[in-house]
């Protein structure tokens, strides 16, 4: 009973929706039209991201009010959400996980480590950023971004 | 004149479960999502999805074989069949009269079996770990679904379903009765288990080593995941449409006529709209329970459904 009184009292605690980003949608995502089923690559990050991707999802963000939905596999996925920097244990699972995706399909660098290796430039288990691996689609700047910029990334490929 | 009201009634059940499951998925979506604070992706999120899987490119995994191709058809057409021969919208239409209680079970435990199979034929470990919990489920709901039923076809005399639920609707003391409440009960947590809901299974899970129905799937992609999503949609419309029709039949047409079709359509709706939102308003309080505690909760429900069919049977005997 106590949730119940919860539920009553806290009502809605999703923030209202900001207004579409601008910017034009990736041409891979045109065919997608609001539904999109994304797949979480860790490639080596420091975890920093994973939680503003979680964040990303949680009710006070809901990501899934554009469409967007996290999937278990990369088969049901539409876009990749690669973090960190490519270390080299994680290039080819990498490179695996998103042959495994069907067209169309997106790659989205999130975190200034997926950009350009951030803190992380010129370790000796780096194998490069996700651009030397894979054709980057779209990257979310940041160390960590913000989870509103996570939504705004993913509300340009829903394109709602 | 009857006779193609009949049709019509055959062909509204499984136009309304085929265009109405991504509907009732996505509203006890919705529903969900409201309770728990946020905006929610709207009803006709499932349809999107659908839409956009049908568009992609299929990709049939190395190794796999033709029962993992077929399983995804053979799921949608099962339930379709079944969709056309359980009493939904009325009980009098040309295929009434096959309407066996235990061809509907064979035809849903078909379906699970080819989703079975496929997840076996992927090769992977949590194909294989998927099916074997699947078939772990379905060993115990079955029989508990035939038994429950079995329970209310006791007093009907017959196990044809638009029999036993033209029967209740002429005697309603018949679901009153002990023997009808424990069924109701038993049948319910069956439907849970079968259609893969909390507290048996999560459909929204991510963590592969509790998934039952979702690590089956993890190998299909595009047009065959359209598919199969849609099957399950479908199975949870069919199952919760079974439940109602059975323990609240009112509104069911029991004769040919066109204006019984339509108050059937209008309340089969607004009775499917009522048990999502229970049914999801109740995912929202529950916890998904431990694998190895499925049995027992089974197991409990198959011990209801076996107290209904004692208690029908002795009480009716009596009288
Ligand atoms: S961008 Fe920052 S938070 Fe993200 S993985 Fe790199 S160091 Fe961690």
């Amino acid at each position: 009973m106590g949730l119940l009184r919860k539920i009553r009292t806290t009502g809605r605690v999703a923030e209202p929706a900001p207004p579409r980003p601008e910017a034009e949608q990736p041409l891979a995502a045109g065919e997608l039209r609001g539904s999109v089923q994304v797949r979480c690559v860790d490639a080596g990050s420091c975890n920093g991201c994973e939680i503003e991707i979680a964040a990303a999802f949680n009710p006070l963000y809901d990501a899934e009010r554009y469409g967007a939905r996290l999937v278990a596999s990369p088969r049901h996925a539409d876009v990749a959400l690669v973090t960190g920097p490519v270390t080299r244990n994680m290039a080819e699972p990498l490179r695996r996980t998103v042959a495994a995706m069907g067209e169309p399909k997106l790659v989205v660098a999130v975190g200034d480590c997926a950009i350009d290796c951030g803190e992380f430039a010129g370790g000796y288990g780096v194998e490069g950023a996700v651009a030397d691996v894979l054709p980057v689609d779209l990257a979310v700047p940041g160390c960590p971004p913000e989870p509103d910029q996570i939504v705004a990334a993913l509300r340009r490929v829903t394109g709602r | 004149m009857s006779a193609a009201v009949g049709y019509a009634a055959v062909a509204g059940q499984v136009v309304v479960v085929g265009a109405g499951a991504p509907l009732l998925t996505g509203w006890m979506r919705q529903v969900r999502a409201r309770l728990e604070g946020r905006a929610g992706a709207g009803v006709l999120q499932p349809w999107r999805d659908t839409r956009k899987l049908l568009r992609k490119e299929p990709v049939t995994p190395v190794g796999t074989g033709p029962a993992f191709r077929a399983a995804p058809a053979l799921l949608v057409a099962t339930t379709v069949v079944a969709a056309a021969l359980v009493p939904l919208l009325s009980t009098d239409t040309p295929v009434s009269s096959h309407a066996d209680l235990i061809v509907v079970v064979s035809l849903i435990a078909l379906g699970t079996l080819a989703l079975a199979l496929a997840g076996l034929d992927t090769g992977t470990a949590f194909g294989g770990m998927g099916a074997s919990r699947e078939m772990t489920v379905a060993a115990l709901v079955e029989p508990t679904i035939l038994l429950s039923v079995f329970a209310l076809s006791i007093p009907a005399g017959t196990t044809n379903i638009p029999a036993i639920v033209t029967g209740a609707v002429h005697e309603p003391a018949r679901l009153t009765s002990p023997a009808g409440l424990l069924a109701t009960a038993a049948l319910a947590v069956a439907v849970l288990a079968e259609t893969g809901r909390i507290p048996v299974d999560n459909p929204s899970t991510h963590l592969e080593l509790t998934m039952i129905h979702e690590a089956m799937v993890l190998e299909y992609a595009g047009p065959d995941l359209a598919l199969v999503e849609l099957g399950s949609q479908l199975r949870l419309t069919l199952l919760l449409g079974l439940l109602s029709s059975l323990f609240v039949p009112w509104g069911i047409a029991t004769s040919a006529s066109w204006a019984g079709l339509a108050v059937a359509l209008v309340l089969f709706a607004a009775k499917l709209v009522l048990l999502g939102a229970v049914l999801a308003a109740a995912e929202v309080f529950w916890a998904k329970v431990r694998l190895f505690r499925v049995p027992e909760l089974l197991a409990g429900s198959f011990l209801l459904a076996v107290l209904a069919v004692a208690s029908s049977y002795f009480l009716s005997g009596a009288s």
